[in-house]
């Protein structure tokens, strides 16, 4: 374990941090999500938080804003050790967090926004001119009387920071600032970050999993992983492929890490492309829009060939999930085309991409892959019904003994083909949607965060079906933010970031730095 | 974190089987049977405590409820009258709510019904039982195209069809109302509205609905004609992949839409079905003989629409359910025309009818209630 060395090597005058954190350990239950972590934040200087998704990043800023207690340690600021037991103790001793979630009301305006939560009387002109002060002092304008709905993401999240720094505070914490934001906006706020530390002498510590970002805006650095701290250094000086693979490298099976990155390769350069087999998907150009304007696909696209395992790679929020929707007919694109084995599909059609042979294990099951009010046995064929039926009439003994030999199959734990769905665990609906989908005989799988919260076991399992359907000739696409899980499991991954693929590998040839920098948007693309 | 999540998440699925498995060994009856007991007495005693607070006695009015509806001879068949347009349009609440949709206009949709049936039948000649059908038809016509309205609506451009189809139902009572008011369109000639204004013209005999007679009651064919739509309709929704498709969209409209059930298509054509079904209702009112003489009035619909509503919800979208439903309402309602005959006021037989109604709506709610809870539980402790 690394012990946090002081930052007085980074030029520091020798006044005490503005915030000290000394040995914070916290645990739930078995798992440790902060182990002994020391971090430091000086005033006047942005120090930047790195770390993958579930590193202990959050758990650690939510200790300090006293929404989750710590099981050990000490908590110093300025000198002197303090208790935060609520975020009303933190707001008091001068620290404010802007959440990765925005909590605003939507149809209330910006001044009333900012108001709400105070005590007494309200004074509507003093909150508009506190908000015109914060505006001008720190460069953050806004119309106080815009209604929120009616602003961007980056609007928004301005709104939330004058929230914050209206009480003034000493610390001010980001978690994830930049993940709804599109890149001007990112750089705004940087900018606006820069000036509360240099001309009014705050401490600010920016929680994020993107390295471009990190590098760029901080002036110190800790990055996390597994709970622990693996390293505590000035930005400056830095060596962003040795802090891609503190941030990445776990204990991975780190096949053909040696082989050097060929940088720039671009996709389809591996053995299977040049062969001349059709792909069982192909997705050329997907383009998509969100509802606030955010780009989900950025002229995406991919290919599958039958019988290989491709893993998406990547961040959390990069476009996976618009992915999964886009394969199981959930969404139209703004542009771009989909083929399955060669074949144009329409996107966005009901059951196009079903019909097409296109199986999906989704990420929310609950959402698009079964119906918790209806049986077992009928989840089985919510798909394709006709299976079981003749003339349009359902054959409801048909149905039923089916459903008890893919439950003996695949060995799901209900109380029969009439079980209501809901009574199921998660493990075992999992397991009737991946009895489905592999029993419609599907071309090209689809499985989005398929391991997801299933215990060991039940990981195995679904492991070796994604392995078997694959061995048979299906294309399976995985799409997991468990980096371990895509590298262990794919013949190729590709990485996404911001929409876009911007990388490719064989995993064989895996370099974690590499893919590391590809996923934090740290090499420019292109 | 994922370790201890999933430990906790098995015992709480555990238990939920556990629960699943006892319900399906004693059956779901017996509590829901406690439930309605308790309901349905509980409101027998307050309209018994509120009749004898006005002065009433709640003997006499339970008495003439029974007597006006079953007992008195002639009333079975009177009761069985009103009930077809009742269940006519708790099946096309049922069709409607399977998608999902929720439809509340069917008084509307009725009076269209209503409406396009008795000016076809002011207009269309020929052989008996051709025009009639022809007219039904047109009722039909009118139902369906007063809520395919609000499931375009509701499709195109996302107008909540709860608002549209209610706030068109006013809109129909209107337009009948217009219609009622020219001779050009459904008022009656001079000659045949005696001293009324606001009627339409009777409709010709050979365009009645022919009325038979079993063991002293009489009632129009039309409701043997309603009993058949429910045994389609339980078939439909229960056997067949369209019935299975249109659960499917109302239950969970993602995995519909992955599953191939075009939401569009089905949703709009849940509310033809639904509206027609109202319409029919409305034709059978007017052309079956026991609501009024075979002729427009103004407030025509008389709350037969609500009423088949009111079904649809206690019967909790099951078909044949609704049967049985649908008939109570009926006998609520026959009953309670004779009980304003018996000289007990107006008012209070509401309260009895609408106490009575609100017993039989409660055990659904709190069961829909309870299961949405389980539901959400089920789904929100794996997050």
């Amino acid at each position: 374990m690394t012990v946090l060395k002081s930052n007085d090597s980074g030029g520091e005058p020798s006044s005490p941090p503005a915030v000290e954190l000394i040995g914070i350990t916290k645990r739930f239950g078995q798992v440790v999500a902060c182990d002994q972590v020391n971090l430091s934040l000086y005033r006047g200087r942005i120090h930047g938080i790195l770390g993958e998704n579930g590193a202990g990043k959050s758990t650690l800023m939510k200790m300090l804003i006293g929404l989750v207690l710590p099981d050990e340690g000490r908590i110093r600021l300025h000198g002197e050790d303090v208790q935060i037991n609520d975020p009303s103790d933190a707001a008091a001793h001068g620290i404010g967090m802007v959440h990765q979630h925005f909590s605003l009301v939507e149809a209330l305006t910006v001044w009333e926004n900012v108001a709400l939560g105070d005590i007494g009387r309200l004074d509507p002109r003093r909150v508009r001119n506190r908000i015109g002060e914060i505006s001008e002092q720190y460069g953050l304008h806004i119309d106080p009387d815009a209604r929120i709905i009616d602003l961007t993401a980056g609007m928004r999240q301005r709104v939330e920071i004058i929230k914050c720094l209206r009480r003034d505070p000493e610390v001010l914490v980001l978690d994830e600032p930049t993940a709804v934001l599109a890149p001007a906006e990112a750089a705004f706020l940087f900018a606006a970050l820069r000036k509360v530390v240099e001309d009014y002498g705050k401490a600010v510590a920016l929680v994020s999993h993107k390295l471009g970002e990190i590098m760029e805006a901080t002036d110190d650095l800790t990055i996390m992983r597994d709970g622990k701290v693996e390293d505590s250094r000035p930005t400056e000086g830095s060596d962003v492929r040795g802090l891609a693979r503190a941030m990445v490298g776990r204990d991975v099976k780190l096949r053909g890490i040696l082989a050097p990155v060929q940088h720039g390769h671009e996709p389809g350069s591996s053995a299977r492309h040049l062969s001349g087999i059709t792909p069982v998907l192909r997705i050329v150009d997907a383009t998509k829009r969100g509802q606030d304007g955010r780009l989900l696909l950025d002229g995406l696209s991919l290919e599958v060939y039958p019988g290989e395992i491709v893993g998406i790679a990547g961040v959390e929020g990069n476009g996976q999930r618009t992915i999964g929707d886009l394969l199981s007919s959930l969404l139209t694109l703004d542009s771009g085309s989909i083929e399955i084995d060669g074949r144009p599909v329409a996107d966005g059609v009901a059951g196009a991409m079903a019909r097409a042979g296109v199986a999906v294990i989704p990420e929310d099951r609950h959402a698009s892959a079964c119906v918790l009010d209806f049986s077992v046995a009928e989840n089985f064929f919510i798909t394709e019904p006709g299976r079981v039926a003749r003339h349009g009439f359902i054959d409801r003994k048909a149905m039923r003994s089916s459903a008890a030999a893919l439950i003996k199959q695949f060995s799901i734990n209900c109380i029969g083909p009439d079980a209501p769905m809901w009574s199921l665990s998660g493990g075992n609906q999992q397991r009737v949607v991946l009895a489905r989908e592999l029993s419609n005989q599907p071309k090209v799988l689809v499985a989005a965060q398929p391991t997801r919260g299933l215990d060991v076991g039940a990981i195995e399992y679904m492991s070796e079906q994604l392995r078997n359907s694959a061995r048979s000739g299906v294309g399976v696409l995985l799409i997991s933010t468990e980096l371990e899980e895509v590298i262990d499991l794919s013949d190729r991954i590709v990485v996404i970031s911001n929409g876009r693929i911007v990388g490719e590998m064989l995993s064989s040839e895996v370099d974690l730095e590499h893919l590391g920098m590809l996923m934090t948007g740290s090499v420019p693309t292109q | 974190m994922s370790e201890v999540g999933t430990t906790a998440i098995d015992e709480a699925t555990d238990e939920v089987t556990a629960s699943a498995r006892q319900r399906s060994r004693f059956g779901i009856s017996s509590e829901v049977i406690v439930l309605y007991f308790v309901s349905i007495a509980s409101a027998l005693i307050l309209t018994a405590v509120i009749l004898e607070a006005t002065g009433d006695s709640w003997s006499n009015v339970f008495t003439a409820l029974l007597d006006g509806s079953l007992r008195k001879p002639g009333r079975i068949g009177l009761t069985i009258g009103v009930t077809a347009p009742i269940l006519m349009v708790a099946l096309g609440t049922i069709v409607s709510g399977r998608a999902g949709l929720v439809n509340i206009g069917q008084e509307g949709q009725l009076v269209m019904g209503a409406t396009f049936a008795a000016y076809a039948g002011s207009r269309v000649a020929g052989p008996g039982p051709v025009a009639l059908l022809l007219s039904i038809g047109f009722g039909i016509l009118g139902g369906a195209m007063w809520a395919g309205i609000a499931g375009i609506l509701r499709y195109w451009r996302n107008v909540p069809e709860v608002l549209s189809t209610l706030l068109m139902g006013a809109v129909a009572a209107n337009l009948m109302g217009y219609g009622l008011r020219r001779s050009s369109l459904l008022l009656a000639p001079v000659a045949g509205r005696a001293n009324r204004n606001q009627v339409s013209e009777p409709l010709a005999n050979n365009m009645r609905i022919p009325r038979i007679t079993w063991f002293g009651n009489e009632f129009p064919i039309s409701a043997i004609a309603a009993i058949l739509f429910a045994l389609v309709l339980w078939i439909v929704l229960g056997r067949t992949i369209v019935g299975f498709r249109l659960t499917m969209l109302g239950r969970n409209p993602g995995t519909a839409q992955r599953a191939g059930v075009n939401e569009r298509r089905y949703g709009v054509g849940a509310m033809l079905v639904s509206g027609g079904f109202a319409g029919l209702g409305g034709g059978m009112m007017l052309a079956g003989g026991d609501f009024g003489s075979y002729q427009l009035v103004a407030n025509f619909g008389a709350g037969i629409g609500f009423a088949g509503l009111l079904a649809a919800l206690v019967s909790r979208q099951r078909v044949l359910l609704a049967v049985f439903v649908a008939f109570v309402f009926g006998c609520l309602r026959t009953g309670s025309g004779f009980l304003r005959a018996t000289g007990v006021s107006g008012r209070i037989a509401d309260v009895v009818q609408g106490l009575f109604v609100m017993s039989l709506l409660m055990p659904p709610a709190l069961l829909y209630l309870r299961a949405r809870r389980r539901a959400l539980a089920a789904t929100t402790v794996r997050v």
